[in-house]
């Protein structure tokens, strides 16, 4: 022990680290913030750190060539003595980290931490989110496969619509006219050595700033932020009602980390590593490219704007939302913490959630997608063909080789872009049938032109039939009393 | 405090020192900001586009759209498959032609082509087009992008060389009305 302690001392005599070291674990905290509440920042932490080791475990292998990097993943995958655990963690890891930070923004929002003095904390926090999503993004781009390979074209058609620079942005992203080696070498430097780098330092900064001003207390409805007071407020608290920071408050800081690197290991290794899908190559057209999850609410959303809100939303959404975040501690610096009292975060906080949830999960299903083999793979339901006549059964053929069923769902097969036609008969007469058809509208392309007359015929005697038993057909009442009188 | 000279012979060169640091810095930011911009200088300089063959004519039956595929004419040691690129030839009719970039005008996924219901689908965010690559519906705000070609001895060429994309500069070529064909 002696010898320890010896040593301990001459590396303290030329380091002088211990009395920092001594100085910040024993810093009060107050004791109400010693809660489960107070864990997400730390976990996320702890994920960033098994992110670094697992990167560069996995850099050990991984080729950044355009021509390689899909191999060196198989190899990973396939050959490397637990690659595929390291990659799972690694895979996963990212998923945690994107999720921990974003409970732990919500977490400081609804607690009010970002009010005096921590307004340049929250500010750092949220370039702290920015990169740990561009993270997430250029990681899913060196998962070379299609997915990211046509995800990058998806990011270039977003940049590309920036007035004035959007083609010579383009150009610097890309490295050059098209997505190809010198991508997919610079999403590498910056995922691997630019966001890094940077993203150390503002966790340093944030975290001496947690240290210097004092994790926020425990929001109590009433206790009002005030510039002038609140400093020495905080200072009697810790003093009147605090603890050492080291042992009180850190050990559920260290059980949940624990617990969160568990559930990721646990996830890696029941579920796996992502992929990689299909072999980047650009030829290989047959592919429906999709975000990982944590961008799978952008995807919904580009599907549902209208075409024409589609450019300003892209553009001005973001500048907005950041402004909007940078400017928070400004606007509200000061006032009442507790989110017993702030109905309006509480409400904006699970406006967003809902959202965002609903987002992704509609992307998850992706209704507005054709389903692109319905019409060679998912057959007319039997039961829409019993007792029809030739004609009838003409037009179900139509119905079908004319791809109407990747749009169109019967009886719960199909796409689902367009109305499911199981009873469009009750919704539509047999000139409001033909007129769709041909005319098409309401976001439905015009068949006219490839549909013979003798088609549209039979295709819409079809859709005629699609009716429930106990329900007639709508039809035009006028037409049949003109019809009438025509022929007396 | 109040006797001592504003400017030591010491703060001089201290100030002098930044100022050499700055000068060495300038220097070196012109070849680093070239470095870091030249595939934006290079697009500005030489340009990306050059006429590349598709194939012969006969290859494209008349009144249909056949997938072909073309090398992009830049090529670097890296870049494996992803030099290969596909594209939608139209045939109309004789020496007319229309040839239709893969990727959709919306996000850039790449359409299929369906000869039946003779319509352009992507599978991303549901962008549909017509045979003669004309908006049909869904989110794209334009008909699909369209490389120009030229026929000559009976072999098709476009001039491709760059990713289109809504905003880029291929967005605005010329497509039906190329005076080159």
């Amino acid at each position: 022990m002696r010898l320890i302690s010896q040593i301990g001392a001459w590396f303290d005599q030329r380091l002088q680290l211990a009395a920092p070291i001594r100085e910040a674990s024993g810093h009060r905290i107050p004791r109400n913030t010693a809660s489960w509440w107070y864990v997400f920042g730390s976990a996320a932490f702890t994920v960033f750190c098994l992110q670094l080791v697992t990167g560069i475990l996995l850099a050990l292998t991984y080729v950044p060539s355009a021509g390689e990097a899909w191999s060196s993943l198989q190899a990973l995958n396939h050959d490397v003595t637990m690659g595929w655990f390291i990659r799972g963690l690694h895979g996963w890891g990212s998923n945690f980290m994107v999720a921990l930070v974003l409970i732990h923004m919500m977490q400081v929002f609804l607690f009010g931490a970002y009010k005096f003095p921590r307004e340049l904390t929250w500010i750092v926090g949220v370039f702290l989110l920015l990169m740990t999503l561009g993270m997430a993004f250029s990681g899913q781009v060196l998962r070379f496969d299609q997915d990211a390979y046509w995800g990058l074209g998806i990011g270039a058609s977003i940049v590309s619509r920036v007035p004035l620079i959007g083609p010579a942005a383009v150009q610097l992203m890309l490295g050059g006219p098209i997505i190809a080696g010198a991508t997919l070498s610079r999403f590498f430097a910056l995922h691997v050595f630019v966001i890094p780098g940077m993203l150390i330092g503002f966790v340093c900064l944030h975290l001496l700033m947690v240290l210097k001003l004092g994790i926020n207390e425990w929001p109590m409805p009433g206790r009002i932020v005030k510039r002038a007071t609140y400093i020495s407020e905080y200072h009697a608290l810790t003093e009147k009602d605090g603890e050492a920071f080291v042992p009180y408050g850190i050990w559920k800081d260290m059980f949940f980390a624990a617990f969160i690197l568990l559930a990721v290991a646990a996830c890696a290794l029941y579920f796996g590593p992502f992929g990689p899908t299909g072999r980047p190559d650009p030829t290989i057209i047959q592919t429906a490219p999709k975000p990982d999850y944590f961008f799978l609410w952008l995807y919904a959303v580009l599907s549902l704007l209208p075409p024409s809100m589609e450019t300003p939303a892209l553009l001005i959404g973001p500048v907005v939302v950041m402004l909007g975040l940078l400017l928070l501690p400004f606007l509200s610096g000061e006032g009442e913490k507790s989110w017993k009292r702030r109905p309006i975060a509480v409400l904006t906080v699970m406006l967003l959630a809902i959202a965002l949830a609903t987002f992704t999960q509609l992307a998850d299903h992706a209704p507005w997608s054709p389903v692109m083999d319905a019409w060679s793979g998912a057959p007319v339901p039997a039961q829409f063909l019993k007792h029809t006549s030739a004609l009838e059964r003409q037009g179900a053929l139509v119905f079908q080789v004319k791809q109407c069923r990747n749009c169109h769902a019967l009886d719960g097969g199909g796409g689902k872009r367009g109305p499911a036609l199981d009873r469009v008969a009750v919704r539509l007469t047999q000139d409001q049938l033909i007129r769709q058809v041909i005319q098409g509208g309401g976001n439905m392309p015009a068949y006219g032109k490839n549909l013979s007359p003798a088609e549209t015929t039979a295709l819409v005697a079809f859709l005629e039939t699609l009716h429930p038993a106990g329900q007639a057909a709508a039809r035009d009442a006028a037409r049949d009393i003109v019809l009438e009188k025509g022929s007396q | 405090m109040a006797n001592e000279p504003t400017m030591t012979r010491r703060r001089l060169f201290a100030k002098l020192g930044i100022l050499f640091n700055g000068c060495v810095a300038a220097a070196l930011a012109v070849p680093i900001g070239r470095f870091v911009l030249s595939s934006i200088t290079h697009a500005r300089a030489n340009g990306y586009l050059t006429w590349v063959p598709l194939g012969r004519v006969n290859e494209f039956p008349e009144g249909e759209t056949r997938l072909a595929t073309f090398r992009n004419p830049l090529v670097e040691p890296t870049d494996g498959k992803t030099v290969d690129t596909a594209c939608w030839v139209r045939h109309i009719a004789g020496e007319q032609f229309q040839v239709f970039a893969i990727n959709c005008a919306h996000l850039g996924c790449p359409v299929r082509w369906f000869q039946q219901s003779g319509l352009f689908m992507c599978p991303c965010h549901g962008g549909a087009y017509y045979r003669d690559g004309s908006r049909a519906s869904g989110p794209p705000e334009r008909g699909l992008f369209e490389y120009p070609y030229k026929v000559e001895n009976g072999l098709i060429t476009i001039q491709a060389g760059e990713t289109p994309t809504p905003g880029g500069p291929t967005a605005a070529l010329p497509g039906k009305e190329c005076s080159c064909a």
